[in-house]
């Protein structure tokens, strides 16, 4: 029995403690060159928190997430996914491990020459053994699950608006039921409508499907209204995390702007 | 988590009581057990329908395969609302899963109807030949604009841009130097020994320069010269111009009040015309060479005599009948290529299948036109 099954068996018998880590970076150093990005960089996730993470551009927020999923190689440090370290698994279990994570791009990165129930099925038809019928059935709850209408199944990318690119996109992420759904921007270019409704529909499935969200994002609403500890980056590391109440407290003048600027301000007035 | 790791089971089970029927679930309901459980489950739906309880307190696992599976099990017997359905104490985050799924899936309209044969056969037929004219259409709106939309600008400067113009002839002529040299030197050689091979059995040996020169010159030389920059600067051009497209960077031209065309197509246009002309002179030196070499060590005609007989065989016209067709080559493969360019779409499927055609296309259109002046030639005896 592999160690990702063992951890399977384990998720239970963790879930009561809470608090379980799902993700935890331990002195991740990143460099193109020699120009270092990350250094020393540590973060933690838990089980069934949504964790928005921030950062000015050009920060590396990208560069992590990208170092995380193993887009990107790394010079020193540790990661561990689901309590599988990366570096010490063989490769069936990289691949069984790749199959629980779930990634949302920030530009969709949907497949434009199929429709948006193939995109959806390339996870499925790779690792799944299901009926035809049975997978097509469940292609579409997906899109229904994140709020699209059925005739954008059969459509391809290229004729979606921005927001049903996003949701399409966001339906292939949870396409193997992942257990850690990585969100790059999920809500940029959306109207604020729909930005909240994208909002309210990731808390929702966090809740039904007992999903972990690493969220990468420069939403203020967001931050405030759906993830439950934001991370700031900075200074080539995690400069400060928490709840909004800790950033609001934070003396840091990067974190004092963002969070106590004009946009932020009329955000929390209106939470209060 | 291969299969044969650990099996996952799961099973439903029927149990009728004074109270009603009550399903009993247990086990991991995930997209491993899905296809067994939904045959199970189709098998006990047919043993009656109505109110019943269902028992999720056994399942140890679910995913959205499983909760689906259940959840189409629970329209089929009570129908899309769930008022008939109790689920029991036990496997509340599971009954939420479930409740999250939508109770039934609608289906997407279906538009596609089946035509008579008449029309299967006939409509594609007459879509080709629409799209066939759409296409030369296309072709001479490229054209025309491209000798009138430089000008078309209110800018400071006139529109053609000899930056643009020099950088074009530098990628698409002087690169495909070397091998445009390359395969003109040998064509030359392969025609020079095939034609002393055959020409040796009536000791004519020392024509063997009359056809290399004639051919090449009149022929070869601008063709496959125009074919080799067909594949690899009509190609570029359909690239550039159709991902230019697919990120709506032609529309950006538009709206700043730029003519795509005039921007994109002319220099690129104007650069092959003047590239593939002065392409085909170094694809004929090189040619000769190559079969003055081949004549020498294969069939022993000395360069002294090589260069003699072919003073002799050749005059202007044969110089000038291959060399007045490569313009208007050029002009086909650019013009064939910014159409294609242009019909880009939003896919990168789209745009391999342009590129694809664009070649195919513009070899086709360029052994066309060889064909049209060669019947041309005969007529006014050139």
């Amino acid at each position: 029995m592999s160690a990702i099954e063992k951890r399977h068996e384990e998720d239970q018998a963790t879930e009561a403690n809470g608090r379980e880590s799902v993700l935890s970076v331990r002195d991740l150093t990143v460099g193109f060159g020699s120009n270092i990005v990350l250094d020393k960089l540590n973060l933690e996730i838990y089980r069934g928190e949504i964790l928005g993470f921030v950062g000015a551009s050009g920060t590396g927020k990208s560069v992590l997430m990208r170092t995380v999923l193993r887009l990107l190689a790394k010079r020193a440090g540790k990661i561990e996914i689901l309590g599988a370290d990366y570096d010490k698994i063989t490769e069936a279990e990289r691949i069984a491990l790749d199959m629980r994570l779930g990634v949302l791009f920030q530009h969709g990165a949907l497949f434009s020459a199929l429709t948006v129930r193939e995109n959806i099925q390339v996870p499925m038809r790779e690792y799944l053994d299901l009926p035809q019928r049975l997978m097509d059935e469940l292609a579409r709850v997906k899109i229904e699950l994140v709020g699209l209408a059925p005739e954008a199944a059969e459509k391809y990318p290229s004729e979606l608006s921005g927001g049903m690119i996003k949701r399409a996109a966001l339906a292939r992420a949870l396409a193997l039921d992942p257990d850690l759904v990585f969100l790059d921007e999920p809500t940029s270019g959306l109207d604020p409508i729909g930005a909240a409704e994208f909002d309210e529909l990731i808390a929702k499935l966090r809740d039904t499907l007992g999903l972990t969200v690493y969220m990468v994002t420069h939403d203020l609403d967001s931050l405030f209204s759906v993830c439950d500890r934001i991370a700031v980056l900075g200074k080539k590391r995690v400069l400060v995390e928490g709840t909004v109440e800790d950033m609001l407290a934070c003396d840091d003048p990067w974190v004092q702007s963002y969070f106590r600027g004009k946009r932020a301000r009329s955000i929390v007035r209106h939470d209060q | 988590m291969s299969p044969s790791a650990r099996k996952l089971t799961a099973d439903v089970a029927l149990a009728e009581s004074a109270g009603g029927r009550s399903y009993v679930f247990t086990g991991a309901w995930r997209h491993e057990t899905a296809e067994a459980m939904a045959a199970k489950l189709d098998g006990l739906a047919s043993k009656g329908d109505g109110a019943a309880q269902f028992d999720l307190s056994g399942v140890t696992a679910m995913d959205t395969a499983g909760a689906w599976i259940i959840r189409r099990f629970m329209t089929r017997i009570a129908g899309p609302s769930r008022d008939d359905i109790h689920f029991a104490d036990g496997g509340q985050r599971y009954v939420e899963l479930i409740d999250a799924l939508p109770a039934e899936l609608r289906a997407p309209e279906k538009g596609s109807e089946r035509l008579p044969l008449f029309q299967r056969i006939f409509a594609p037929v007459g879509e080709v030949m629409v799209a066939t004219w759409d296409d030369v259409v296309a072709a001479m709106y490229i054209l025309g604009s491209a000798v009138r939309g430089a000008q078309l600008k209110l800018g400071r400067h006139s529109g053609v841009s000899p930056a643009a113009i020099v950088h074009q002839i530098d990628r698409m002529g002087v690169m495909a130097v070397p091998i445009i040299t390359l395969m003109s030197f040998l064509i030359g050689a392969i025609i020079a020994q095939q034609g002393a091979f055959q020409l040796r059995y009536f000791g004519a040996e020392v024509f063997v320069v009359d056809l290399v020169g004639i051919l090449q010159l009149r022929e070869i030389g601008v063709l496959l010269t125009a074919i080799m920059i067909a594949g690899r600067s009509g190609s570029a051009i359909t690239a550039e111009i159709g991902s230019m497209k697919m990120r709506e960077e032609v529309d950006a031209l538009k709206v700043m009040g730029l003519s795509p065309i005039g921007v994109l197509v002319f220099p690129r246009l104007v650069a092959l015309t003047v590239a593939l002309p002065l392409l085909t002179i170094i694809a004929n030196f090189a040619a000769l060479i190559g079969a003055a070499l081949v004549a020498w060590g294969y069939s022993g005609i000395t360069i002294p005599t090589f260069l003699a007989r072919l003073q002799e065989a050749i005059d202007f016209s044969s110089v000038a009948a291959g060399m007045i067709k490569a313009p208007f080559m050029a002009l086909i493969i650019g013009v064939v290529a910014a159409v294609e360019g242009l019909k880009v779409g939003g896919s990168a499927e789209s745009l391999g299948r342009h590129v694809t055609s664009s070649v195919v296309k513009s070899i086709f259109v360029v052994i066309l036109i060889d064909g049209l002046f060669a019947m041309f030639y005969a007529a006014i005896d050139f």
